[in-house]
């Protein structure tokens, strides 16, 4: 027996027009956690895609258990002891957590009938094992977003699987959940299981995994052991360059005009967000932490006129302000960027042009007769601006990389020139190179006096991009901190505050 | 892409171009000596039985130079912009066009089975059917592009054919729907009917964006209501539920009126249902690629929560589509009744599953978010195409109805697998 658990060799995968893989090399040894690294669009999700039978890979091959394996289907790669635990989630949300567990291998009585009570059973014995608490009967839809990642986690491990893929398994998890992860992986370990873990966080890497293997541009760029590694070791063999700080230096100057007053504000809904009261300043990047939950969103949602108010006041350059919808909340001159890039963000089906115009249409239009040219050349300007990498205007917006996307969205949002500017997790699954780019357009909009929230679950983004921290505890504002107050330590004492 | 099989578009465009000539000068040439062998003495054998091909063989070279020069001309700025000519590409190429050539080759086998269907009149007739069921496919494209549908298509058809029809009755008629009804200038009871269509076609919306109902079941209650309504009125004394006849000349003329009948006897004229169906694709493709509220329906159909993110005013747009919508089934309705000169509450019967199945075919997907008015125009011409060909090689209605449902399933397979990457 090899002491490899999987080898995959010169595994190259073409799409029209793109080679997304070109000789890529993984080898992963039993009961180890080997961590995927690279920037988005780097092959990673292909690579696995391919190793998961979502693709079938064009060259090389794939080694398991020292057999050769074509692996055409998910079916068959489940059956040959690999699974996977997706990045996008799919709960079916109206069936019970049990039903989404056993899909497809439902326990049955004499074959005719599905045995629920067999199916609870193993449910139960299953979330004990990992030492979750979650009624398997409940619908699957009443979990929170961080629940179901445990529950998918779960399910991966019910596979018996020699071969677990978790794809950016933490991305909403809180801290203590991440732990629990951990040493769920700490004890598939000791089964004698591989992991092969694909995040963006360093700390989470060095801290969990034996092996790095690092992957640029489709390519294999080498494998090193985690213990070798440093922060700055991967940031460099990921992007293929020196990148000496993570932010780029403040080059601005806030100022201490207010532009919008926020005053006991409190939501419809009693368990979210109450009693709020900050202001923002003209020109400044106001950071806002706190765990999954504090309600971040819920109180940005309201302001932007998507979430109801139940009272409280806002005033805008001094001017009372509620907005009903979004419509008014623009004419405020607001924009928002929102958490969930696919869900709510972009418009997967649709050019760059139309992406990026869409929210400002009507500067484009006599009677409602749009100018087809200017649309064009405006939206092709203001992404050359941000630096969007695109083949085309007309490119649908789903071919691009995350980093991309959220650039052409940073456009749309410019498009309606507005002086408050929110974003929700502006660098939510784009990777360091386009993060860096992404934190220069912020700090320039600051410089052009625009006022920016950004909501931030990165401690060391939250830290080292905000000219004052916000913090929230379970709905509550628990504080607010300048830049030299802001700390690591200091900013989780607020967000574990009302706990 | 290898170097030596680069292909420039401005290449491509030249060769299209010139093929495209090379094309259309053999038409012309055919057409010629078909016409001295006319002139000069009746035709015989293999000239007769060609009948009008010379003619199409010269439409589709200048079809081809229109292609070859757009595409030549849309990349005279950017030289460098090349063509795939891989194995791939080609595939990709006929995946994405093979309706089309089901379409042509089925047309062809047609044509040698009966050498007739190669008539000028027989073109001019298929558009003429094919138009109000354009119209009509037009409407309901909105309600697909939105991932929705529209049930009530049928019964707005029915509805505007009986309104407008019962006011446009000769004065002599002894069977008025209206007896003691003045004169009414045509447009007049037009506009009603396609003004009632509207109220409906704002309930149908009001449902769907007020209460989130899933359009299937919202515009299935209303074509109920529609029904129910219609029938009632067909009903009112003294008409009591009878056909309504008797229309007046100056409506009929709207459905049945041929221009150019004395230009162009071999085809009897141009119906006037076609220009005014072409008129109708013009606006529609307009408002759906040149206004904010087109673009407003594909960003509601590609992803609606990010359409509310981004301040589209999503209740108002999915009223005026379903309004706009209805307005089209009214004209469908409206020139329904003037082409038969007549209407009873069971007009239209149908015709929504039909349009439906239409833009589907021509690559409207009913996730909501994908769609051309070119490939409407396409999936409403394969229809009417295949309907009026097999009905001219003698092929049973029934036997019809199974390749319909064949061409549907087809065709909506090669759609998906488009979109599918393995």
């Amino acid at each position: 027996m090899s002491e490899y658990v999987l080898e995959m060799n010169g595994i190259s995968k073409f799409f029209p027009g793109v080679k997304a893989l070109d000789g890529v090399t993984l080898k992963v040894r039993r009961g180890s956690v080997h961590a995927l690294m690279g920037e988005n669009g780097a092959g990673k999700s292909t690579l696995m895609k391919c190793l998961f039978g979502i693709y079938h890979e064009d060259e090389g091959e794939i080694i398991l258990d020292g057999k050769k394996q074509s692996i055409n289907s998910s079916k068959m790669a489940l059956d040959l002891g690999v699974s996977m635990i997706h990045q996008e989630l799919h709960p079916i949300s109206f069936r019970p957590v049990m039903e989404n567990i056993w899909l497809g291998r439902f326990p049955m009585i004499k074959g005719i009938a599905v045995d629920h009570k067999k199916m609870y059973q193993m449910t139960k014995d299953l979330f004990q094992k990992i030492d979750l608490d979650i009624n398997p009967a409940v619908l699957a839809g009443t979990l929170s977003a961080s629940q179901l990642q445990l529950v998918e986690i779960a399910k991966a491990v019910s596979y018996n699987s020699k071969i677990i893929i978790m794809d950016e398994p933490t991305s909403s998890l809180t801290d203590n959940e991440v732990e629990h992860l951990f040493k769920i992986i700490e004890q598939l370990k000791s089964e004698g299981r591989s992991i092969i873990y694909i995040s963006h966080k360093m700390e989470e890497i060095l801290k969990i995994s034996d092996e790095v293997t690092i992957m640029r541009d489709g390519t294999y760029v080498g494998t090193w052991p985690a213990s070798e590694l440093t922060t700055d070791l991967i940031i460099n063999r990921m992007v293929g360059r020196d990148m000496t700080n993570r932010f780029p230096p403040k080059t601005y100057q806030t100022s201490t005009e207010t532009i919008m007053e926020v005053r006991n504000l409190t939501a419809t809904d009693p368990r979210s967000f109450k009693d709020v009261t900050f202001d923002l300043h003209k020109g400044e990047i106001l950071g806002l932490g706190g765990l999954v939950g504090a309600q971040r969103t819920e109180l940005v949602e309201a302001i932007f006129g998507l979430r109801g108010i139940a009272s409280g006041t806002i005033t805008i350059h001094g001017k009372p302000y509620q907005a009903k919808n979004v419509e008014e909340a623009k004419k405020y001159k607001i924009g928002l960027l929102t958490e969930e890039r696919r869900a709510t963000g972009i418009f997967g089906v649709l050019s760059i042009t139309d992406n990026t115009i869409i929210a400002s249409e009507k500067k484009f239009a006599s009677g409602g007769i749009l100018d087809n040219k200017k649309r064009r050349n405006i939206a092709a300007e203001e992404n050359k601006k941000l630096n969007t990498k695109t083949p085309t205007m007309e490119t649908l917006i789903q071919n691009l990389s995350g980093g991309n996307q959220q650039k052409v969205l940073f456009a749309r949002w410019l498009l309606t020139t507005p002086d408050i500017l929110i974003l929700d997790e502006p660098t939510r699954g784009i990777d360091v190179g386009a993060k860096y780019e992404i934190y220069t357009i912020m700090q320039s909009l600051a410089a052009e006096g625009k006022a920016i929230i950004m909501i931030s679950s990165e401690m060391p983004e939250l830290l080292g991009m905000s000219d004052r921290v916000m913090v929230m505890s379970d709905g509550h504002l628990a504080g607010i901190l300048n830049k030299e107050q802001a700390d690591q330590v200091e900013v989780m004492r607020l967000a574990t505050a009302y706990l | 892409m290898s170097e030596s099989r680069e292909l420039t578009c401005e290449k491509f465009g030249k060769l299209m171009t010139i093929i495209g000539a090379v094309v259309a000068v053999l038409g012309a040439i055919l057409i010629l000596v078909k016409n001295s062998i006319k002139n000069s003495g009746g035709l015989t054998g293999f000239w007769k039985d060609i009948y009008d091909l010379p003619w199409f063989i010269f439409l589709l070279g200048c079809g081809i130079i229109i292609f070859g020069a757009l595409k030549w001309r849309r990349y005279l700025g950017d030289k460098t912009s090349t063509m795939d000519t891989s194995a791939k590409a080609a595939k990709t190429f006929l995946l994405n066009n093979g309706i089309i050539l089901a379409l042509v080759v089925m047309v062809i086998v047609i044509a040698i089975k009966e050498n007739r269907f190669m008539q000028g009149r027989v073109l001019v007739d298929i558009l003429a059917q094919a138009s109000p069921r354009m119209i009509i496919a037009l409407g309901i494209c909105f309600t697909l592009l939105i991932a929705g549908t529209d049930l009530s298509a049928c019964r707005m058809v029915s509805l505007a054919a009986v309104i407008s029809a019962s006011m446009l009755q000769n004065p002599e008629y002894p069977n008025r729907f209206f007896p003691d009804l003045p004169y009414l200038p045509v447009i007049v009871p037009i506009v009603l009917a396609i003004a009632v269509c509207m109220l409906f076609g704002l309930l149908n919306g009001f449902l769907v964006a007020k209460f989130d109902m899933h359009p299937f079941i919202a515009t299935l209650a209303v074509q109920v209501i529609i029904y129910g309504a219609c029938s009632l009125y067909f009903d009112l004394p003294p008409n009591n539920s009878q056909p309504i006849g008797g229309i007046r000349a100056d409506f009929t003329l709207l459905g049945q009126k041929r221009f150019f009948q004395e230009a162009l006897p071999a085809i009897n004229g141009i119906p006037i249902l076609i220009p005014i169906a072409l008129l109708f694709v013009i606006a529609i493709w307009f408002v759906l690629n040149k206004t904010v509220f087109g673009k407003n329906v594909y960003a509601i159909g590609g992803n609606r929560e990010a359409a509310v993110v981004s301040g589209i005013n999503v209740f108002k747009t999915i009223l005026c589509i379903f309004v706009l919508a209805s307005a089209l089934y009214g004209v469908g309705g409206v020139l329904e009744a003037a082409r038969t000169a007549g209407a009873t509450n069971n007009y239209g019967v149908g015709y929504e599953l039909d349009a439906i199945a239409a833009c589907v075919v021509g690559g409207v997907s009913l996730n909501g978010g994908v769609g051309k008015v070119s490939g409407i125009i396409i999936g409403v011409l394969i229809f009417t195409i295949i309907q009026y060909g097999l009905q001219f090689i003698g092929i049973s209605a029934m036997w019809q109805q199974v390749i319909k449902g064949i061409i549907i399933a087809i065709a909506v397979a090669l759609d998906l697998s488009k979109y599918r990457r393995k």
